[in-house]
């Protein structure tokens, strides 16, 4: 007996991993979650059904949307991340003595409580002190903030479930005004592949766009997410992510990673021709 | 008597045996379950085209009810407690003509606000009757008209005392309710009959802890928007009436409007919705009232936004407020309903139900989910940063007083003649103008234009409001009397 999870990448595409078993089956107020174990990308789990966060390529992912503007600005100070209950990205920030308090808004509690339990890999510090967790929508805890944070994350899922509301106008209209005057945003942008997610690619970019002076787009390899080519926004209210890169700063700093190095993250924002023309074309 | 069960739905228990039966159909609609029809039948689907069926033996005729369809029509009415209940297929302006008709023959005086919904005042043209209108409540801040005050209904039928009917508009489209058992018990006093006009006070049935509806305050007839807040098909209504002596004669003026044809999609909507609420609905309604409670209470904490609700009651004028309704003032940030409705719109992909000269309204109902009123609340937010202005020179009234020369019929059948609206001012409307939504007209058949409502007019096209109901789609001449008329 073989036991396969797919996922449908387009109507006509799928994605399919061998699952040795089921450890987790739940449905949230939110949503559905899932936890397997495979012998290819080890314990996975997915939200209704879309793939998330694996123990063998979540690094990918996690340096990449943490590391970027972390070299940007080393005065980076309080944080707020949004999404994120596998605590990856919470993870990656602990490791930054600089950094002296994080908030992170997550809607949905069940998914913290599994990662707590099948993915220390990427929950290890949750409990950290300077970690406040919120469980709450993005969108409401964000509004109410005023000049607040020297960095939004934006981990969230598609924006095709609990996550649409964190595409939106209004989310990064209310993200601006949290961010200080130096304020960095970052988001996890989609792909460029597929039409279904080039659209809402598009319209996050525009929108973002029309908002901060300073917007880039960068993008990473991430084997087990729709196309493999997945991009990160990075938007800003004047800090330029190559021109400010402070390399000699972090590499001083000798944290070890797998994926994120000073070189990478200047290549990372050069962009394929078809991307560009995407990016260029999206306030017709 | 033993109560009828709410979980039939006979109509659409009908319509499955057709479609089970595998009938072979010669007759019409000509497009024969989508087959001579493909294009539609794709964007349909091949369920909804398949339940386009019409009147047969079976199915029963909407117009001279006998099975399926008068029996589904005692449940309904069980389940609204009223007398009966009709299947409106034609929109709820369908039930309010029928309701003005069923009691006002031509010259039949009617006693009513002016600040009712246009289909009230077509039925004043369709049946010739007279209307006395009775000043509603104003609120000075909101700008916006209210219920009829008790004393003013009461004089007006001391001066009228051969008038049939009170029509009342309740809950108005922003929720405020009048003292309708008050006005009930007045008008029944004098023998005088009362419509309501209950387009947007379905809820008002099946909720708890809701303003009272018509029936339940005595009321002799009510119109009921099921599409509106009921969850059914758009265009599908419930007419109800209290004495079910009456429905001969109902259903007689009933189908001198009403289609021959009636759509069994519309009839299938509004049983399925009708079981729908009786049997979840104090639950859905709870759960909206939820939902608005904490969208009120978030808006709160926004200065400059002013939310209504229950502090507005005054016991007369503002009986009650509809708690499911957020109705939100946004003149004091500079910016009118109109303009927050089309930013909403236009930049953040928000449609609410819509925008005048100072308030929003946005419906919250059986489909809404806490997430999605989050989107609300932070682009309101993020628009009072982005957007305010100073509020001074904003025209800071909703409602104006008309004067009323002629009766509604009288002067739509006029002689007329074609002029500016501009230099409009002391003529005879012969045509009715209005901002849609709300669809309450600024200036009707019969009334006297002045500067004001001139004013009025390019003021809320200018700030971006559709203006509609006059001849002239541009919106630079109206049809008024000839002098001489």
């Amino acid at each position: 007996m073989e036991l396969w999870y797919t996922e449908q990448h387009t109507e006509n595409v799928r994605f399919s991993i061998l699952v040795e078993k089921q450890l987790f089956q739940g449905q949230s107020d939110f949503q559905r979650v899932d936890v397997f174990e495979s012998k290819e990308f080890g314990k996975f789990f997915t939200l209704d059904g879309l793939m998330m966060v694996t123990e063998k390529d979540e690094f990918i992912y996690h340096d990449m949307i943490v590391h970027i503007p972390m070299a940007t600005n080393p005065n980076i100070k309080k944080v707020l991340v949004i999404g994120a209950g596998d605590g990856g990205t919470v993870r990656e920030l602990c490791r930054y003595s600089t950094i002296e308090h994080i908030d992170m808004v997550e809607i949905d509690k069940m998914v913290v409580d599994i990662s707590l339990e099948y993915f220390p890999i990427t929950a290890c510090s949750l409990d950290d002190p300077r970690v406040s967790i919120y469980y709450e929508d993005g969108l409401k805890f964000v509004r109410s903030k005023d000049n607040e944070y020297d960095l939004i994350i934006v981990d969230s899922t598609d924006p095709f479930g609990p996550g649409e509301g964190l595409f939106t106008r209004e989310f990064y209209g209310n993200c601006y005004h949290a961010l200080n005057e130096t304020g960095i945003l970052v988001n996890q942008h989609e792909n460029p592949y597929y039409d279904t997610y080039q659209h809402s690619m598009k319209r996050a970019h525009k929108r973002i766009k029309e908002l901060f002076p300073v917007t880039k787009v960068y993008q990473a390899h991430i084997p087990t997410y729709p196309s493999g080519h997945w991009l990160f926004g990075y938007a800003s209210k004047g800090i330029d992510p190559i021109k400010d890169l402070q390399a000699d700063y972090w590499n001083g700093l000798n944290l070890t990673t797998k994926y994120y190095n000073t070189d990478l993250h200047i290549g990372c924002f050069m962009l394929p021709n078809y991307v560009k023309e995407q990016l260029e074309h999206v306030s017709e | 008597m033993t109560k009828r069960d709410q979980s039939q739905t006979l109509i659409v228990d009908a319509m499955q045996h057709e479609i089970d039966q595998r009938i072979v159909s010669f007759d019409v609609p000509g497009h024969k379950q989508g087959k001579g029809n493909p294009m539609l039948r794709d964007f349909l689907g091949d369920k909804a085209i398949h339940y386009d069926l019409n009147s047969r033996k079976t199915l029963d005729n909407l117009c001279h009810p006998t099975g399926v369809i008068y029996q589904a029509e005692c449940i309904a009415a069980e389940a609204f407690n009223a007398g009966h209940a009709f299947f409106i297929v034609n929109g709820t302006t369908a039930a309010v003509q029928t309701m003005i008709m069923s009691v006002c023959k031509a010259g039949d005086k009617i006693i009513l606000p002016r600040n009712v919904h246009r289909s009230a005042i077509n039925a004043l043209i369709l049946s010739g009757a007279i209307p006395v209108y009775v000043n509603p409540g104003i609120d000075k801040k909101l700008g916006i008209g209210l219920g009829m005050a008790k004393k003013d209904i009461e004089e007006a039928i001391l001066a009228n005392p051969d008038a049939k009917a009170v029509f009342v508009n309740n809950p108005t489209y922003y929720g405020i309710c009048a003292d309708l058992k008050g006005i009930v018990q007045l008008a029944h006093s004098y023998g005088v009959k009362v419509l309501v006009d209950e387009a947007h006070g379905t809820h008002f049935y099946f909720g708890e802890n809701l303003p009272v509806s018509a029936m339940a305050a005595g009321a002799d007839m009510a119109a009921v928007s099921m599409h509106k807040t009921g969850g059914s098909l758009t265009q599908s209504s419930f007419l109800l009436i209290q004495n079910k002596a009456d429905m001969g004669h109902v259903r007689q003026i009933l189908n001198l409007t009403h289609t021959t044809s009636g759509s069994y999609l519309l009839l299938a909507s509004l049983d399925i919705s009708r079981k729908h609420l009786a049997l979840e609905g104090v639950s859905v309604f709870n759960k909206v009232c939820k939902l608005t409670k904490y969208a009120r209470e978030e808006m709160k904490k926004i200065p400059g936004y002013l939310v209504y609700d229950e502090a507005l009651i005054n016991g007369d004028t503002i009986g009650n407020v509809d708690p499911t309704k957020l109705s939100i003032y946004t003149k004091d940030i500079g910016l009118t309903g109109i303009e927050v409705y089309d930013i909403l719109r236009d930049e953040y992909d928000i449609q609410i139900e819509f925008g005048d000269l100072g308030s929003i309204l946005a419906i919250i109902s059986v489909g809404d989910t806490s997430l999605m009123v989050e989107r609300l609340l932070a682009a309101l937010t993020d628009i009072k940063r982005k957007y305010k202005k100073d509020p001074s020179g904003m025209l800071d009234h909703e409602y104006i007083q008309p004067t009323i020369i002629r009766s509604p019929r009288e002067a739509f059948y006029a002689e007329t003649e074609v002029v500016p609206i501009k230099e409009s001012a002391g003529r005879i409307m012969a045509e009715m103008i209005m901002a849609y939504p709300p669809g309450i007209p600024i200036a009707a058949p019969g009334e006297l234009m002045s500067e004001e409502i001139i004013e009025m007019i390019f003021y809320a096209k200018s700030k971006g409001s559709f203006i509609t109901g006059i001849e002239d789609t541009s919106i630079t001449n109206i049809h008024v009397l000839k002098e001489d008329n």
